[in-house]
This record gives C-alpha cells, sequence and structure tokens, in this order.
C-alpha cells in the first residue's frame, strides 16, 4: 500500500497553517492523528496535493475543565482522554466512549478532532458529542466560528468545515446537577467499525428528567440525534415506561441499512435495547453524583 | 556416563524452540527482508469486474512513466507461452487474463519498477476497456441451463460444472433409511473464508542472465512441488531451479497453491535480467489467492428410535469460483470430505459432490486441515447434535452410544478409511469431567427457567492426516511420500534436511528432538534445514498436518538406519561382536560390562577415522518414507456460551479440548499448535467471512470487513490429552497442527444453537454474528 | 524531505519523499527488517513500533512526522547485547510461532510494562488487542507478558536493595 505523491507541510504555527490553508484549502487534507487519512492515502481513496501537518503546531493537545466547558484541543489524543481523570466523574459519557473507540495502538496517535472531522456514520465521537450538546470552535485565516455539532455534521464523510478552516477545539458544556450518561456499542471485534452505538446522556431535575441527550452511530448516513426521544424525556418521570417510550422513539429515528453486520430491523433492535440500557445506567450514574 | 532420556530432551520434552532466538530479535528472514543489488519490484493490476471481456489494455502512459522499467500483459507473456498454468486440482488458470475477466481482483498486468512507490503510481495510467458480462455468484444458479458460461475458454466444457464425485454405498445407504425409524437432516453452508496468515504471499525471482539458473525466493508451504510446477510451466530445466523458503509468516493452506504473481515475476526476471520483488498487499492476499471451505451442504441421518446410527447421506456443492484451483490429492475431487462419517460406527454411507465455476476467486485450500476434512467434521457433529435433540437425547450420550469402540480399531469405515487407533469415549469422558457437564446441564435448566440462555456445545472429532500413501494419494502426479536426510559429522553434531517446510511449528526443534530420542545426539546439536530445494531431498511439503506422519517418520528411520550402522563402527572399535552391544540412549554398551561403551560421538568420530574396512565410510544418509496408512488424531471439545439476549451477542465463557494425537514430541509445541487452532476455529465460527455482492464485486477485502480476532475476544482454552499411539508411525504420533481447526467450529455453533435449543432452533449459519443470533430468536419467539 | 529521526538510539538522517511511510522508511532505507507489514487498512499491528515511547502502526505514519523524535523496533528492544525481559519472555511461554507478529506483539507489551509494571491478565488482553496473531490463540503471549513482568519486578526489587 503506497499513497500517490502529495507536498508535505509541518507548520509551526496556527497562523502559518491557516495562511497556507487559505491559499491551498482545496487541493490540501488536514493531517493531525492520521488514523483515518493515512490509510485513506495508502488505498488511494484519497490523493491530495498537499498535506498540511498540524502536529508541529504547539498548544492544541490539551483536555481540559474551564468556563463551565470540556475544552478539547485539536490535537488531544484518544489516548489522553482514556487516561484522563477528570471524566469519569463529569462525564462519563465520554470516558465510556474513548476505550471502545479503534484500538489501543490507533488510540495512541488519533485524534477526537480528527474522528469528528472525517465524520464517519460509523465514528464514535459524533454520537457522543452530539447527546452532550457540544460545540466546535473552528478557525481559518479571517477568524473563529463556533457550530454546535448537530450542524457541524453534515453528510456521510461531510462537515460543514471550510477548506479553509481547521478545527481548533471541541467544547463540552459541562452537565448540570445530578447527571449521568454512557456509551454503548456493538462491535464484531476490538477495532471494528460499529454494528451499533448508543450515547446517552442525563440530568436530574428535582427527581425528574431534565436535559436528555441521546445519539447513534451506524445507523444512518450521520451519526443521529434521536430528538424525539430527548423531548419525551425532557421533564418526564424516569421510570422504566419513559425510558422504553425514549427507546422506542429513538429506534424509530435510526435509518439503517441491512448488511453483512445485520439487518436493518436488528439494528434498530439493538438501539432499543442500547437506549435502555443506556438509560438505566445513566440514571444510576445521576443517582449516585 | 550415559545421559538419561532426560538430559537428551527427545521426544516427549517440552524444550524450547530453537528457531525463536532469531524471531525475538526481529532477525527472522521473511521474503519481503530480501533485498538483492538492482532488484525490480512488480505490482499487479487487478479486475475490477468480477466478470468482462477485455477489449483493449494500454499501456503506453505507464511505460511511460520515469522508474517503470517493463509493463507485463498477459499477451507477453502468451508470446512465452505462460499466459496459463496448471491448477493443484488439473484445472488451468490464467496467470494474467487474456481473453476476459473472471473474478474481481483477477491479474491483469503487472509493471515492473525501480522502487514498489513507482510500480503502484504506473497502475493507475495503466487502461483498460472491459466489456461486461453478467456475473454468476451462486453455484446453485451456475448450474442452472441458461447461466452464461464461465469457462469458454475450455473447449470441452459446456456448462459450469467443474466436477462431480461420489464414493460408499447408495444401495446400501437408500435400504438403511427405509428401515429407519427417526431420519435427522441438516442444510448447511460452511461460507468461504480465507487462511490469512499474518505474512501475505510474495517473491524474489532471481533469474542469473548468463548462467540460467532461477533462484526462486518464496512463500511457498511445498517448495519441491513448486519447482517441478515451474519447471513444467515455465520450460526451464529443472536442475536450473533453486527454490528458496526464508522465514514464513504463516501458512494455513494459503501458501500451498502457485499464484499467478510467482510466474510473472519469474517470468520478467527472466526477461529483464534483473531480480523481480513481488509481495502481495492484504487486499490482493484476500481477494485473490486461495481461500478455503465454500460448501453447501445437505446431510441425512438414519437412526433407531433408541440412537443407534444406521446410515449417513451427505450431498454437497462446492463453489470452486473461476478456476478448480483445490489443493488436494488427484484421486478425490472433495479432498477428505468422505471421513464425514467421523466417530461414529456407520454401517452404511453415501456421499455425493459437485461443483461449480463462479465468478468469484479460485483457490479451495485446506486452511489448517487436511482436504476437506474440516467440512465434514463441522457436517457430521452438527447433525448429531440436532439428533440427539430430535431423539430428546443428550448429545454426549448420543455420541457415546455410536462411537467406535476402542477394540475395532484398525476400523475400515463404508466410505474407505482405515482408522488407524482411537479411543473416543475415554477422551470425550475426560472432556466432560473437566468442564463440568452434569453440573452445566442442571446449570442450564435453571437458568432457563429465569429465562436466561447458557449453551453447552460439543463436537467428537476424527480427522485424518497425513497423506500418503504414494499408491493411493498424489498431487499432480506426485506420490505423496516425504524424506529425511541425516548427516552426523565426525564430532558427532548433525544437520538434518527435510523435504516439508514449516510455517512457524517449530520443526527446527521438533525434529531435532527426533533425532535425539532415536541416535541420542542432543537437539541442541543438531542443525535442521529445510525449504532451500537444492539442499534438502524432495519432498511434498507441509499442510494437511503431514509433517510429523510423513517426514518426522522418514527422519526416525534414518536415525535407526545410522543407528544400524553406528552399531557396526562401535562392534569394530569396542572389538566386540554386534551382538554383544546393547543401545541405550546416546551410547552402545557391551552386554554384562555397561563400562565399556562407545557413545554416539565416539561412534560418530570412528565413522570418519577408524571405521572397519568392509564398511563406507561416513554416518550419513537419507530415507524417502511412504506412509503404509494415514493417521486419525481425534478428540472432543465443549464449549459453553452465553447469550446477551438484548443484542445476539454471544460469550464464551469455557472451551475445554481433549485431544489424542497420540504420542507428542514436544508437548509446548502442541499445546500451542491446538490454542491457535481454537482460536482460529472461533474465528470461522464468529466472524471470518469472504462474500460477494451480487456483481460479484468482494465483501471481505481488507482486515476492515474480514475480521480476524484479537486477544480481547479471543477465549481462554483449558487444553487436555489422551495418548493413543499409531500403530503405524514409527513412533506413534499423528498430525495434529489442525485439530483444533477442524473439530471446534461445530462446538462453537453447537454451544450457540444448543442455548437457543429449548426454543425449537437447530441451526445457525457460520458466522454466527450476533445478527444471526438475534433473529433466530425473534422467529422462534413468534413461532411460539 | 530532510529528516532527522532518532532510531534505537542512534541518530539518523535522511532525505525522504513525504509519501514515505514510516515501516517503509526503516525497511528500506534503515533495512530494519523487523518491523514487519501485515496489512493495509491500520488492523494487525505487526508493524508496531515505539514512537517517544508509545507504540504506533508504523504503516499509518508519515516517516516525515516523525522528524526529530524517537522510534524504537524490535532491533533496539535488547540493550548492551542483553536482551528486553520481553524477548526472553516469549521465548520462555512459547508465545510465538510463525514469528510475524512477534516484534509488534513485544513492543506493544514492553510498552505496556513502563505504563503497568503488574498488569491483570485483562489489562494485557486489552492493551494487546491492536496486535493480531494467527497462530497462538494469544493465551501464550498473556503468559509470556506475565511473565516478563515477574522478571521485571524481581529485577527492580534486586536492583533496589
Amino acid at each position: 500500500m503506497f499513497p500517490s505523491r502529495f507536498e508535505y507541510v509541518a507548520p509551526r504555527s496556527l497562523e502559518e497553517a491557516l495562511s497556507t490553508l487559505a491559499g491551498r484549502g482545496d487541493e490540501a487534507k488536514v493531517l493531525a492523528g492520521g488514523q483515518s487519512l493515512i490509510p485513506l492515502l495508502k488505498l488511494r481513496f484519497a490523493s491530495p496535493a498537499l498535506i498540511v501537518d498540524l502536529n508541529r503546531v504547539p498548544g492544541l493537545s490539551y483536555l481540559e475543565e474551564s468556563d463551565g466547558h470540556l475544552r478539547i484541543g485539536a490535537l488531544a489524543r484518544n489516548r489522553d482522554v482514556v487516561a484522563s481523570q477528570t471524566l469519569e466523574a463529569g462525564y462519563p459519557t465520554i470516558a465510556a466512549a474513548a476505550p471502545l473507540v479503534s484500538d489501543p495502538i490507533v488510540r495512541n496517535l488519533g485524534t477526537v478532532a480528527g474522528s469528528l472531522a472525517h465524520a464517519d456514520p460509523a465514528g464514535d465521537w459524533g454520537s457522543v458529542m452530539l447527546a452532550l450538546g457540544a460545540e466546535v470552535t473552528v478557525r481559518s485565516a479571517s477568524g473563529d466560528r463556533t457550530i454546535p455539532v448537530a450542524d457541524f455534521l453534515v453528510d456521510t464523510f461531510t462537515t460543514s468545515l471550510e477548506p479553509t478552516e481547521v478545527i481548533t477545539e471541541i467544547r463540552v458544556p459541562k452537565p448540570e446537577g445530578s447527571s449521568g450518561g454512557t456509551y454503548l456499542k456493538l462491535e464484531r471485534k476490538v477495532g471494528d467499525f460499529a454494528t451499533v452505538a448508543v450515547a446517552v446522556q442525563l440530568a436530574l431535575d428535582d427527581g425528574r428528567i431534565g436535559r436528555a441527550g441521546i445519539a447513534l452511530t451506524a445507523v444512518g448516513p450521520k451519526n443521529i440525534q434521536a430528538i424525539d426521544a430527548e423531548r419525551s424525556l425532557a421533564g418526564a418521570e424516569p421510570t422504566p415506561e419513559s425510558f422504553q417510550e425514549a427507546a422506542r422513539l429513538a429506534a424509530d429515528a435510526a435509518s439503517p441499512i441491512s448488511d453483512v453486520r445485520g439487518s436493518a430491523d436488528y439494528k434498530r433492535a439493538v438501539v432499543r435495547t442500547f437506549v435502555q440500557r443506556g438509560l438505566d445506567r445513566a440514571l444510576e450514574l445521576a443517582r449516585a453524583s | 556416563m550415559a545421559v538419561t532420556e532426560h538430559e537428551i530432551a527427545g521426544v516427549g520434552h517440552s524444550i524450547k524452540r530453537k528457531e525463536d532466538a532469531r524471531f525475538i530479535q526481529g532477525k527472522g528472514t521473511y521474503v519481503d527482508d530480501i533485498s538483492l543489488p538492482g532488484m525490480l519490484h512488480m505490482a499487479i493490476l487487478r479486475s475490477p469486474l468480477a466478470h468482462a471481456r477485455i477489449v483493449s489494455i494500454d499501456a503506453e502512459r505507464a511505460q511511460a512513466l520515469p522508474g517503470v522499467v517493463a509493463v507485463v500483459t498477459g499477451e507477453l507473456l502468451g508470446q512465452h507461452n505462460l499466459a496459463w498454468m496448471p491448477t493443484m486440482s488439473g484445472d488451468t488458470q490464467a496467470v494474467f487474463a487474456t481473453d476476459k475477466v473472471r473474478f474481481q481482483g483477477q491479474e491483469v498486468a503487472a509493471v515492473v519498477a525501480e522502487d514498489a512507490y513507482t510500480a503502484h503510481d504506473a497502475l493507475e495510467l495503466i487502461d483498460v476497456e472491459y466489456d461486461p458480462l453478467p456475473a454468476v455468484v451462486d453455484p446453485k444458479k451456475a448450474l442452472e441451463p441458461d447461466a452464461p458460461i464461465i469457462r469458454d475458454d475450455k473447449d470441452d466444457q459446456a456448462d459450469n460444472r467443474c466436477y462431480r464425485w461420489e464414493t460408499g454405498d447408495k444401495s446400501a445407504t437408500d435400504r438403511a433409511f427405509e428401515q429407519a425409524d427417526v431420519v435427522v437432516s441438516l442444510d448447511t453452508f460452511y461460507p468461504r473464508c480465507h487462511p490469512s496468515p499474518l505474512e501475505t504471499c510474495g517473491i524474489v525471482a532471481d533469474v542469473n542472465p548468463v548462467t540460467g539458473k532461477a533462484t526462486l525466493h518464496m512463500t511457498s508451504q511445498a517448495p519441491h512441488a513448486h519447482r517441478t510446477v515451474f519447471a513444467l510451466v515455465a520450460g526451464l530445466p529443472e536442475q536450473n531451479i533453486q527454490i528458496k523458503t526464508p522465514d514464513i509468516g504463516g501458512g494455513f493452506g494459503n501458501k500451498v497453491p502457485v499464484y499467478p504473481g510467482y510466474v510473472a515475476a519469474t517470468a520478467a526476471s527472466l526477461l529483464l535480467g534483473k531480480p523481480v520483488k513481488w509481495v502481495e498487499d492484504r487486499s490482493e492476499n484476500l481477494i485473490s489467492t486461495g481461500f478455503a471451505r465454500d460448501y453447501h451442504m445437505h446431510g441425512e441421518l438414519a437412526m433407531k428410535r433408541d440412537g443407534t446410527m444406521l446410515a449417513l447421506r451427505v450431498h454437497l456443492l462446492s463453489d470452486n469460483g473461476a478456476f478448480f484451483a483445490d489443493a488436494q490429492p488427484t484421486k478425490v475431487k472433495a479432498g477428505l470430505f468422505h471421513i464425514v462419517t467421523g466417530s461414529y460406527d456407520l454401517p452404511a454411507a453415501h456421499v455425493s459432490a459437485e461443483g461449480a465455476y463462479t465468478n468469484k476467486a479460485p483457490g479451495g485450500v485446506a486452511y489448517r486441515c487436511s482436504f476437506r476434512v474440516t467440512e465434514a467434521s463441522y457436517m457430521i457433529e452438527r447433525l448429531v447434535q440436532n439428533a440427539a435433540y430430535e431423539l430428546g437425547m443428550d448429545p454426549a450420550e448420543l455420541r457415546r452410544k455410536n462411537f467406535i469402540a476402542p477394540d475395532k480399531f484398525p476400523y475400515e469405515s463404508v466410505t474407505g478409511f482405515v482408522y488407524d487407533s482411537g479411543n473416543y469415549e475415554a477422551a470425550m469422558d475426560l472432556a466432560l469431567e473437566k468442564v463440568g457437564y452434569k453440573e452445566l446441564r442442571d446449570e442450564q435448566k435453571r437458568l432457563r427457567e429465569d429465562g436466561k440462555l447458557l449453551g453447552i456445545g460439543m463436537a467428537s472429532f476424527t480427522e485424518v492426516v497425513g497423506a500418503g500413501p504414494a499408491k493411493d494419494y498424489d498431487i499432480l502426479g506426485l506420490k505423496m511420500f516425504d524424506s529425511a536426510e541425516l548427516r552426523v559429522h565426525p564430532t558427532g553434531k548433525a544437520i538434518l534436511k527435510i523435504g516439508v517446510q514449516t510455517q512457524g511449528q517449530g520443526h527446527e526443534t521438533t525434529f531435532a528432538q527426533i533425532v535425539a530420542s532415536e541416535l541420542g545426539i542432543p537437539p541442541e546439536d543438531i542443525l535442521v534445514q529445510y525449504g532451500d530445494t537444492d539442499n534438502v531431498p524432495y519432498g511434498m511439503g507441509t499442510y494437511a498436518s503431514r509433517s510429523t506422519p510423513t517426514a518426522g517418520a522418514a527422519t526416525a528411520m534414518i536415525s535407526r538406519k545410522l543407528r544400524d550402522k553406528a552399531k557396526k563402527i562401535a562392534a569394530h572399535t569396542l572389538e566386540v561382536s554386534e551382538d554383544d552391544l546393547e543401545w541405550e540412549t546416546g551410547r552402545f554398551f557391551v552386554k554384562g560390562a555397561p563400562d565399556k561403551a562407545a557413545t554416539i560421538q565416539d561412534v560418530a568420530f570412528a565413522a570418519y577415522t577408524n571405521h572397519p574396512e568392509d564398511l563406507e565410510a561416513g554416518l550419513e544418509g537419507s530415507h524417502y518414507y511412504n506412509p503404509p496408512n494415514m493417521t486419525y488424531p481425534f478428540g472432543t471439545y465443549v464449549v459453553v456460551v452465553e447469550i446477551d439476549e438484548g443484542t445476539g451477542e454471544w460469550k464464551v465463557r469455557r472451551v475445554v479440548a481433549v485431544d489424542d494425537c497420540g504420542v507428542r514430541i514436544n508437548p509446548m509445541i502442541v499445546e500451542g499448535q491446538l490454542h491457535g487452532g481454537l482460536a482460529e476455529g472461533f474465528a470461522i465460527a464468529a466472524m471470518q467471512l469472504i462474500s460477494f455482492d451480487e456483481d460479484g464485486n468482494c465483501i471481505g477485502s481488507n482486515f476492515t470487513d474480514y475480521l480476524l480476532p484479537t486477544s480481547w475476544e479471543t477465549p481462554n482454552f483449558e487444553t487436555f490429552a489422551t495418548v493413543t499411539p499409531s500403530p503405524h508411525h514409527p513412533f506413534g504420533a499423528k498430525g495434529v497442527g489442525e485439530s483444533a481447526t477442524v473439530g471446534s467450529p461445530a462446538a462453537y455453533v453447537n454451544a450457540v444453537v444448543d442455548a437457543l435449543a429449548h426454543l425449537g432452533v437447530r441451526n445457525l449459519e457460520m458466522p454466527v454474528t450476533p445478527a444471526r443470533v438475534w433473529e433466530a430468536l425473534q422467529e422462534a419467539r413468534s413461532g411460539s | 524531505m530532510e529528516i532527522t529521526v532518532t532510531v534505537n538510539g542512534e541518530k539518523t538522517e535522511a532525505d525522504i519523499e513525504p509519501r514515505n511511510l514510516l515501516v517503509h522508511f526503516l525497511r528500506e532505507d534503515l533495512r530494519l527488517t523487523g518491523t514487519h507489514v501485515g496489512c493495509d487498512t491500520s488492523h494487525c499491528g505487526a508493524c508496531t513500533v515505539l514512537l517517544d515511547g508509545l507504540p504506533v502502526k508504523s504503516c499509518t505514519v508519515l516517516a516525515v512526522q516523525t522528524d526529530g523524535r524517537d522510534v524504537t523496533t524490535v532491533e533496539g528492544l535488547a540493550q548492551n547485547g542483553e536482551l528486553h525481559p520481553i524477548q526472553e519472555a516469549f521465548k520462555e511461554e512459547h508465545g510465538l510461532q510463525c514469528g510475524f507478529c512477534t516484534p509488534g506483539m513485544m513492543l506493544t507489551s514492553a510498552a505496556l510494562l513502563e505504563q503497568t509494571p503488574d498488569p491483570t491478565e485483562e489489562d494485557i488482553r486489552w492493551a494487546l488487542s491492536g496486535n493480531i496473531c494467527r497462530c497462538t490463540g494469544y493465551m501464550n503471549i498473556v503468559k509470556a507478558v506475565q511473565w516478563a513482568s515477574s522478571k521485571m519486578k524481581a529485577e527492580a526489587t534486586d536492583s533496589g536493595s
């Protein structure tokens, strides 16, 4: 497996990277962890004329909490997320998802932002960020903009990121009050793309459900936010019945295709199972928090 | 003092492997590690379509790319009579397609360039115009009268049938079925999978333009056979072909056939006068080289009400792909599938088989199995479990009732095999005891009452491995004997050269242990060589668990021959009569005077310095061993699974494996082989699948889609042994490298089916994905 | 493009094309052939090397990315002529058969033991789940990592006393 020829630059600052992209964004690909991009280059599914390697840009590897957000820098690796001690309590959905992204070696290089930018409908981070109501901050030579993840993910392998822009950080609002969440993934083996996965986030407000976030992986052209399911929970009592109803609505929101991983019916059924299990787990965590 | 058996570390000792030193330091030499001065790199252009006529191939742009040395097409190969080559089943296969392409991934042309990157760049510059034809992907449809003919290159081929074959006694079987109280049947598909050794296939072809000598460094499990095939295909004089197989990164049957890439690289080296390297990538390996299985099977078992088996009837349809390239002995068409009567004393059986050409890759290699024994074992062991459900018997008890009894060996089966030895009940009982079978059945009952699903599956397999005998078994006419040449040097150190080929089995260690036991030379003093056809005696290679049964036997035999000669020399140096000498490991001593002795090292020295006048000098010789029969390893595997009803996922709780492969040369290595086979059996049962869409596009063309289990999914294995020596093997050993891949898939699937059996589920097709389990559950629940 | 990379402790300068994969740079330019290629899609881990101490799949890293960084291959595991305990362990516990996955397995294991000197079986199986072995069924690989862990702990105790 041998990539086609390309030019390569490794800018030392974000400004330098952005000015390169301002001129040649259309023919360039941005390299962060490279764990999706380099395989595409090798298979010659992608043959960009220019690779802009962000890895020499300082100050993008952070994973920190400030101003009511978890801020994930563009070069924060999946490995950093797995290793972070602070996530378990405040962001259990992220903590649950991180070890299920690809395999341990790929996680050493692969980044959260890169995965999101790749916009694979079977990608895990899209669902997690949708369930958490996260935003993506992107920057170009002409300035910053902040995009809700729901608007960032447009279609299969398509985002609203302009060729002149790079993601600088992902901002996850800190869940308020008693909250919990998890990520459940059915994969046939480590490193397999999900057959189905579900991200669930739940906040309790005085015993009732406050905000609920539910998003689905690998059951549509992109990660799907199960909006009707979320709405059915907001303000409801956390009962088996309300969870069951949310699971039903989430399964309805899925639009899976039948393939070697299973039939569409099967995938919908797993969505249902996972949403229900995920909500049970989220509730358990919320009550304990 | 004589060394003890223990000190010698011969047969039966778990000594550490001699070959490991280089591997743990990254100093192995695999084909891709070889780099020769002036070496060029070849890349192959493959068909994107499954079936299409080639209208034109324009390589002008590729040829013009700087760094490109040559473009090789089928037309060019045709000018040298190399456009087609024979397959292992006596069919023909296109080296590079000239008339049409017959499967996706078929070889169409190649670029030879100064480096591999340039070679791949140039592939994109070759313009091929195709005229698409309808693809035939279903073997049943392939045999319908109006199906498009795939092999229109063959004058005598008017349809897509590639063979018909049958064995057993049809009328006796039919009569038995008429008299049966109970008939149980099973339709099942053993899907196409791929051996996928971690190292792909490759070659460095180095044809010397001055001497004409072709040195081919190849990933070959059968270097001698390949040399002969090359001589026949290329018309090169065989003494000028040297096949060298350096370290091989796993084979599992994948490296038995000769592939177009080998031929093309050799032709390129011949034409260009420079060494040419071709190493396929993983996609090429998965879409074009020898696949395995792909058997659609129908089995029926006739029984009395009390569970006594009366007859077995099996029909199979094999999907052979575009060229009939099964690696198998000449006299059979469906390998040794007729071992399908398994471990059971069946009075009658009839097996019929037919094969279809389809627009898929050719292959049909024995993936860690002895020529289709895996499919047979799967069929009978799945069928027996269903029979037990039908009769309301425990599956273990039904097996027990029908096992071939220990006193019936050698046992002649109704399909013509003579089983050498066995004690099936002992192996099964040990497995049941170790797993705690009765307690598990009780637990299963309790859990079912709580709505939880636990399954206990077993397989009591019998294999047939180690072909010859030469009178019955040959490949392309080459008889399936094997060989060993032993040279004991004056200082008592030795070199053993064998005709079989290790791909990780540890021959450098185990074969030295055989010599150690027979001659008393410690393993560390013995260098084992293989895989260089100029240097080692002719042999048929390593596959079908044949190394120990054939070359292992040859090693024992030549050691014994040299020991006989050594005795004459010892008698001469000790100045006694041969009859006065006795042998113990490592030395001859005079009866009644144990201090008067000559060690094997003393004798070796004397063989070159002080041998009797009437005896040839030296202590060297070779033996070609023609096995009188094959060997029949057996065992019982029990698998326990738990099922998540919400997702259909199944998790293995326990795997208990009892194997009987006769005498074990190195128990550590045997266990390692069993672990590997149990893991591959799990992989086949759970996830490994090569499938195709209706246009013949291969799904499973890289490791994203062709799934190999990791350390995380792979269960732990509990391995145990019984020992029933082979009566005809020189030291009682049977082959073992494939037992666990052969026996275990049925055990895994039986376990999952067993978890759902009370709901009426009787079959799940491999790979048993969570989706399939879930669907079976839905169907069962809605039906009840 | 010119790069300077430290491979197995030795500073190496090279002029390479940006598209050159690290694995090809190691194997072809430096002739360190212990690092193997087993797949095209970053699944098998046969090409695993340590990049600044962390296992990465060298088929999914551009060689130019390693400029100024530290790469350890299987050839760099042994120190001063002495095998790394994980190398001994793979032999002792029969953790290899064909040897093709072994370099990657050992490097991942060595990195695990750096981080987690006393791993559980689950830790080991999880850490190795990016490396595929087709021969061993993983059991003896797990045992090998445990063997190395014991040996390294014993050595640490010895040298500490």
